[in-house]
């Protein structure tokens, strides 16, 4: 039988885990002392984990209540209270890396009707890049609801400017499964292997995106609108989006009767 | 609120962009706290200063008539950034201090001198100045909207209305 009290120190581990892993995919420089970002900081579990690894941080929460936890528990970092969705308060290259321990999601709900998840999102993702000094990384643990939440996430993350991709440790485990967005801000490297139970494991379980602009807007100068070749490019074009699209058949672009 | 923090916050009130800092700051409540020295540190965040704001934020915090040191900590945690402490105030209520009545605030000088990453008494000074003085109450003004963001407990909040956030 376990009691809150195990629950919660097991809360804490995870988080501290998962702190440890978020620092890890961040590669900061070897010894080096850095001024970090942590958003959702909440009660400065992950900000202590940074303080012991020699670096300085400033913690951005929402909640009073949890920064009210987070003076209770002495933490070394500077608190703000502070809306993600409404970008980062801070002069451009202020920061050598941010993390972010299961926060990031919560920017995919809608608290008040006024609030567009994709606008919130982007404008988070671009005031984090320019925050960011050029090169630095972010490492962002969280839970996407679904994979459509995902790609919500990263589409706003890629034209924020940042490439990188998703890291997912354990993917074949359900507890243990865990998701990282690793962004990069400056040009693109390589996204680090994810964790797995078994070595011999070959299953690729990193996706990269890239803000590589391949040079498909000049073949579709010469094609006509509405035409049937149109209509084919734009399902492909659609297909690569990542949207779902209806497979093509002998009717697809067919022109139909005037009362269309 | 570190003067560090503060000389890097910049205003995101709609429309006001590049011209949100430096923030204006107002000091009511000023706290003093060792922190260890870390030279490299403290160096390689020298070039983001913005000297000038750190010149009148320092000076805004030294007029203070009512700034308290924080008593030095015996027991605790024993965190990397601290220095032990020598008097073991534990249970001392946070209000009564009884201790000196003025900010021991080292001068901040004009601007970095030439060589300054291996300059110890210059990087020691700029150590204190950037993070040992902890803003615990007062407002931080955007320079551009004159809007003013409440800093309560040391915790600046930056929360905005739907009106001011960038669409």
């Amino acid at each position: 039988m376990f009691g809150l009290n195990d629950l919660r120190s097991r809360m804490i581990d995870v988080q501290t885990q998962m702190t440890g892993r978020a620092l890890e995919l961040l590669c900061l420089p070897e010894g080096q002392p850095c001024y970090l970002l942590d958003i959702g900081c909440g009660s400065g579990l992950s900000g202590d984990y940074l303080s012991d690894e020699g670096h300085y941080w400033v913690g951005i929460d929402i909640s009073p209540a949890m920064l009210d936890a987070a003076l209770d528990r002495d933490t070394e970092g500077d608190l703000l209270l502070g809306d993600m969705g409404q970008g980062i308060p801070f002069k451009p290259g202020t920061f050598d890396g941010c993390i972010s321990i299961s926060a990031v999601q919560w920017l995919c709900n809608a608290n008040k009707k006024s609030d567009i998840p994709a606008k919130r999102l982007y404008c988070f993702f671009s005031s984090l890049y320019s925050v960011l000094v050029r090169g630095a990384r972010a490492v962002l643990q969280l839970y996407p609801e679904n994979s459509e939440q995902l790609e919500l996430i990263t589409i706003q993350a890629t034209k924020a400017g940042f490439t990188g991709g998703v890291v997912v440790d354990f993917p074949n485990s359900a507890k243990a499964k865990k998701f990282y967005l690793c962004l990069f801000s400056g040009p693109s490297t390589f996204l680090p292997k994810a964790l797995t139970e078994t070595t011999d494991e070959e299953e690729a379980t990193e996706s990269a995106f890239t803000s590589e602009r391949i040079q498909r807007r000049m073949a579709r100068r010469g094609v006509v609108r509405k035409s049937r070749e149109w209509v084919l490019e734009k399902k492909e074009r659609r297909r690569r989006q990542g949207k779902e699209v209806r497979p093509d058949t002998q009717y697809t672009g067919r022109k139909r009767k005037p009362r269309f | 609120m570190k003067l560090l923090t503060h000389n890097l916050l910049s205003s995101h009130v709609r429309g006001v962009g590049p011209r949100g800092f430096p923030l204006r700051l107002q000091a009511t409540e000023v706290r003093i706290n060792p922190v260890e020295f870390n030279p490299e540190f403290v160096a390689r965040m020298i070039p983001k200063v913005e000297w000038a704001a750190l010149l009148e934020a320092a000076d805004t915090v030294r007029t203070l008539p009512h700034a308290r040191a924080r008593p030095e900590w015996g027991g605790g945690r024993g965190r990397s950034h601290r220095r032990p402490g020598s008097l073991a105030r534990v249970g001392m209520p946070r209000g009564d201090l009884g201790l000196c009545p003025q900010l021991h605030l080292v001068e901040v000088p004009k601007e970095p001198i030439e060589g300054y990453e291996h300059d110890e008494k210059f990087l020691r000074k700029m150590h204190h100045v950037l993070l040992e003085v902890d803003v615990l109450e007062g407002t931080l003004q955007c320079p551009e909207s004159g809007r003013l963001f409440p800093i309560s407990r040391g915790i600046p909040n930056m929360l905005l209305s739907d009106e001011e956030t960038e669409t």
